[in-house]
């Protein structure tokens, strides 16, 4: 029978792993994403293709860290993309509030003006209806 | 009292949200005392009338915001309109009646006499005066005060009064930088302190407010005197953008 050296739990979390990319990419191809904010998801879903193919990189890994359980490792690693992409989004939607506050300052400001420079145009017409009848430019 | 100054070059924003009942006596005020400057209501999308009861005194310019932007994001567009449109000084003033309009020339004396640039009317420097606001606000006012003026190295009483002058200098900076989100008086204060503004402190009295109903509730209070007292300290930390 044909093996390729990887136990179920191995292969399930590679499947998953690159379903999660595939998702992401697909995403960002359909438009639905930007480039800028999926790259913390790229990474976060490489790291775990990663750990799931090359089984000693987790256990080396918690041996740096002095992690007992490995699976824990797995968990910290997660929690850690989360936590980034997280704080990015804080960011981001910090310079959003940012910038729709700008937006409708100006619109507000915009509007009065379009407002006062009708009203004066208005005024204008009011006051020399002849400036508008039509002129000869023969 | 009489000061040598181009009324014409005086920008009066007033921030409202809902207030109707108080906008149409303040307008009066201010045409009263201050004829020939212009007046700004920057409508913070209101829900009672208060465009139309601005519009019909005739008496202002009347700003719009298409969402709801806080006192904060309202005075911030009332000074880029002011900074926009080259006046020379602008004036802060509430729209619920709590300022008073014949305290403008004194608040403006120090600016146009060179002495300052900015100037608080404070409620604090002379506790003779009426209305110094409910007692949890007072705590909060005193904390401010504690920590501003540490911060700027100068005695500010009054961090929260929203009555304030500005010249040129200081209307052309906050246009751009101004703290424009919640309630930005105390972190405003730490801003212009920590970017080489002079200022100047004025006695005024205040009223309670006329109309209306306050923006704010006691819990509301503690959560944004904590965001508040963040936000003074973040602005402290950060490298003045202006030099002296």
């Amino acid at each position: 029978m044909f093996t390729i050296g990887l136990s179920r739990i191995e292969l399930i979390t590679l499947f998953g792993s690159v379903l999660f990319l595939g998702l992401i990419l697909e995403c960002v191809r359909r438009q639905r994403l930007k480039e800028a904010y999926s790259l913390l998801w790229l990474f976060t879903g490489i790291a775990f293709v990663i750990l799931s193919t090359w089984h000693e990189s987790l256990r080396i890994l918690s041996d740096i860290l002095g992690i007992q359980y490995a699976p824990a490792t797995l968990f910290l690693l997660l929690m850690i993309g989360i936590f980034c992409i997280l704080i990015q989004f804080s960011i981001v939607l910090s310079k959003r509030v940012e910038h729709i506050k700008n937006l409708n300052q100006e619109i507000a400001l915009l509007n009065h003006r379009v407002e006062k420079l009708e009203a004066q145009l208005r005024e204008r017409e009011h006051h020399a209806p002849d400036n508008h009848e039509p002129q000869d430019h023969s | 009292m009489n000061l040598d100054i181009d009324v014409s070059k005086i920008c009066v924003i007033i921030p409202c949200y809902n207030e109707q009942e108080s906008i149409s006596k303040v307008l009066d005020d201010l045409d009263r005392y201050l004829h020939g400057a212009t007046f700004v209501v920057i409508n913070d999308c209101s829900r009672d009338n208060t465009i139309a009861v601005a519009m019909a005194s005739g008496k202002a310019e009347v700003i719009n915001l298409p969402s709801n932007l806080g006192i904060g994001g309202a005075v911030q567009t009332g000074l880029k309109y002011a900074y926009r449109n080259g006046f020379k000084y602008a004036l802060k003033f509430d729209g619920d009646g709590q300022h008073k309009a014949e305290e403008i020339i004194r608040l403006l004396e120090p600016i146009v006499q060179k002495k300052a640039d900015v100037t608080i009317g404070s409620r604090f420097l002379d506790c003779s005066h009426g209305f110094q606001s409910t007692a949890l606000r007072r705590i909060g006012i005193k904390i401010f005060r504690l920590i501003n003026s540490l911060l700027i190295g100068q005695w500010i009483t009054d961090n929260t009064s929203g009555f304030r002058a500005y010249n040129y200098e200081a209307l052309k900076f906050l246009a751009d930088k101004y703290p424009a989100f919640d309630y930005p008086e105390p972190e405003e204060v730490v801003l212009l302190g920590r970017n080489h503004f002079r200022l100047c402190e004025i006695s005024t009295p205040m009223a309670a407010r006329a109309g209306g109903t306050s923006s704010i509730n006691a819990y509301q209070s503690i959560y944004f005197m904590l965001k508040v007292l963040f936000a003074v300290f973040m602005v402290a930390l950060r490298p003045a953008v202006r030099r002296r």
